[in-house]
């Protein structure tokens, strides 16, 4: 039952194929990163989320052109609170990648990826819908699970698992 | 009452179109799916998909529960694939823990695995036939897929809501006469497979409904997020099973069907090249069952046998500690995916290093080949629309969830 620690040195994960091509492109974009239990986690500056995934996305090499999920954890209360989680699968090279931003308690938003991704548009509705992120250029963004009137995220740590009563 | 009119509204673009209301309660909307239509005569201009009926907040609740407690909830996210969304969930969480699975208890998974997939094809078949206007079809499906419920009962004890897939292995032996009783099956059903090709594949009525209609193509069905058949009747040759073996997949052989129109026609015929794929994959697996234990060596995870908990002190400890208070899984996360019989359905759990999972997110393959559906429907006629919706093969429990 041993699992073997996490790698979260980025020197020693720079070999990862969306790696080399991030920080090709920008290497501030990547802010770091976590190789644990055999999967690949990147994390991204906030602001440069769509452009990171548009250029993984048209990677020559090993193109990750497939957008299995978008969601989110919440970190309640510890900040940043909110972790937003893509992951990604190169269909060609079988190569899975996740990536995640981190976004503060104080109105958390980020740009929609729907515009590299159309299929982006239900899971950040859903993430807006259960967390209250919300995505800016997002075509349609409103409640896709509750309805239109609830209130309040139910995923969020701080809404009790019974609903307010 | 403003508080229950609860959904968008959709606004007619033009003068000389109307809104059209179909579903949630329709009959092949396959569940509890509402459509807008925009129709401009008989001809759709705007679809806009408007879910949400079925949500019952499990991702919420499993936050709420022990790892082995989420077990019985991911049944019942998609009712007609349960020993799939175990097996993805039970992957991810041994994944977490280091586990590893005993080879008879994997090659156990992979039989019931793709039993589940016959099971959920056949009702898949039957309902996308019925909505078309074949309804023989449906009662031929549902004769077979009456064996195979039995066999889920006899193994599990549950017909449909099965749990059997637990964490460190599966729940039970299955019974002594349980793999004759499945090879009987696997044996009779290629002719069955040829009994429903009889009546549909060379149909005239059939083929006019299907082929040409629905059509997407790779490009669009890639950046729409579909997967699993949806994707692969468009000629995109990828399966989890084949490509990311899990659970022992990489020692079975097995064709994957492709079709390049990207039509109804075209799902069809993979998904049903799908059952004779998978019942050759329940022969092998019956070939070469291994023997030996059916649960993982981990006495902190996995749940005593019955008889040693009445006789031995330290399981009977265990059996109470698990029960009680669970088993810690190290803190990190995990994202399994697996080949269900609608697409990627991928478990994404994060553990915190306690008793409960920190958040379990469930990736609806559902979900994602909805989006398709206005691509695919729109510029064509409404009765187009029905046979797009049995295409893509939806079950809304797990759309909501």
């Amino acid at each position: 039952m041993a699992v073997a620690p996490p790698i979260t040195d980025l020197e020693q994960l720079k070999e990862h194929p969306a790696i080399i091509r991030l920080r090709g492109w920008n290497v501030a974009a990547v802010v770091g990163a976590k190789f644990d239990r055999e999967e690949m986690s990147i994390f991204i500056e906030r602001s440069s989320i769509r452009e990171a995934c548009a250029v993984l996305r048209d990677d020559p090499r090993c193109p990750f052109n497939f957008l299995s999920d978008v969601t989110c954890v919440d970190w309640y209360p510890s900040e940043p609170r909110f972790e937003v989680v893509y992951h990604l699968l190169s269909i060609s090279q079988k190569e899975r990648v996740r990536l995640k931003v981190r976004l503060g308690n104080d109105s958390p938003a980020l740009e929609s990826v729907t515009s590299v991704w159309p299929s982006a548009n239900y899971f950040e509705r859903e993430v807006f819908d259960l967390f209250g992120i919300r995505f800016t250029g997002h075509p349609y963004l409103r409640r896709i699970q509750m309805p239109e009137t609830w209130e309040g995220h139910p995923l969020r740590k701080d809404y009790p698992v019974e609903g307010y009563r | 009452m403003a508080h229950l009119t609860t959904t968008p509204v959709l606004e007619p673009a033009q003068d000389r179109t109307m809104i059209l209301n179909m579903g949630p309660q329709h009959p092949s909307t396959h569940g509890v799916l509402r459509l807008m239509l925009e129709i401009d005569g008989e001809t759709v201009v705007r679809i806009m998909p408007d879910i949400g009926y079925l949500h019952t907040g499990i991702e919420k609740t499993c936050e709420a529960k022990f790892y082995q407690q989420v077990v019985p909830l991911t049944d019942r996210i998609d009712y007609l694939c349960p020993m799939t969304n175990n097996l993805c969930y039970a992957l991810a969480v041994e994944k977490l823990l280091g586990l590893e699975i005993p080879p008879k208890a994997q090659w156990l998974r992979v039989l019931l695995n793709e039993l589940t997939r016959i099971n959920s094809h056949l009702v898949w078949l039957g309902t996308h036939a019925m909505d078309i206007g074949a309804l023989t079809v449906f009662l031929y499906c549902f004769r077979e897929r009456e064996d195979i419920l039995r066999l889920f009962e006899a193994v599990s004890g549950q017909r449909m809501m099965t749990s059997y897939f637990r964490i460190g292995g599966v729940a039970l032996e299955p019974p002594l006469d349980f793999f004759d009783r499945v090879r009987v099956f696997a044996n009779r059903f290629p002719a069955k497979v040829d009994e429903y090709e009889n009546l549909l594949t060379g149909n005239p009525i059939w083929v006019m409904r299907t082929k040409g209609v629905a059509r997407i193509t790779a490009e669009d069905a890639i950046a729409l997020g579909a997967s699993g058949p949806t994707l692969r009747g468009s000629g995109v040759d990828i399966d989890l099973r084949r490509d990311m073996p899990y659970s022992g997949y990489e020692n079975f052989k097995f064709k994957v069907p492709v079709a390049q129109e990207g039509d109804v026609f075209a799902r069809y015929i993979c998904r049903v090249q799908e059952l004779r794929e998978s019942i050759a994959i329940v022969q092998q697996a019956l070939d070469g069952m291994p023997q030996g234990p059916i649960k993982a060596n981990a006495p902190k995870v996995v749940l005593p046998d019955r008889e040693k908990m009445k006789t031995q002190m330290e399981a009977l400890i265990y059996h109470f500690k698990i029960i009680t208070e669970g088993f810690a899984v190290p803190a990190g996360e995990v994202y399994q995916a697996v080949e269900s019989p609608r697409g990627e359905m991928g478990y994404y759990v994060v553990s915190d290093g306690t008793a409960k999972p920190y958040r379990v997110h469930m990736r609806s393959a559902c979900l994602a080949n909805l989006q398709l559906l206005p691509k695919m429907c729109e510029g064509r006629l409404i009765a187009d629309v029905v046979a797009a919706i049995g295409s893509i093969d939806i079950v809304l429990g797990e759309i909501d969830r």
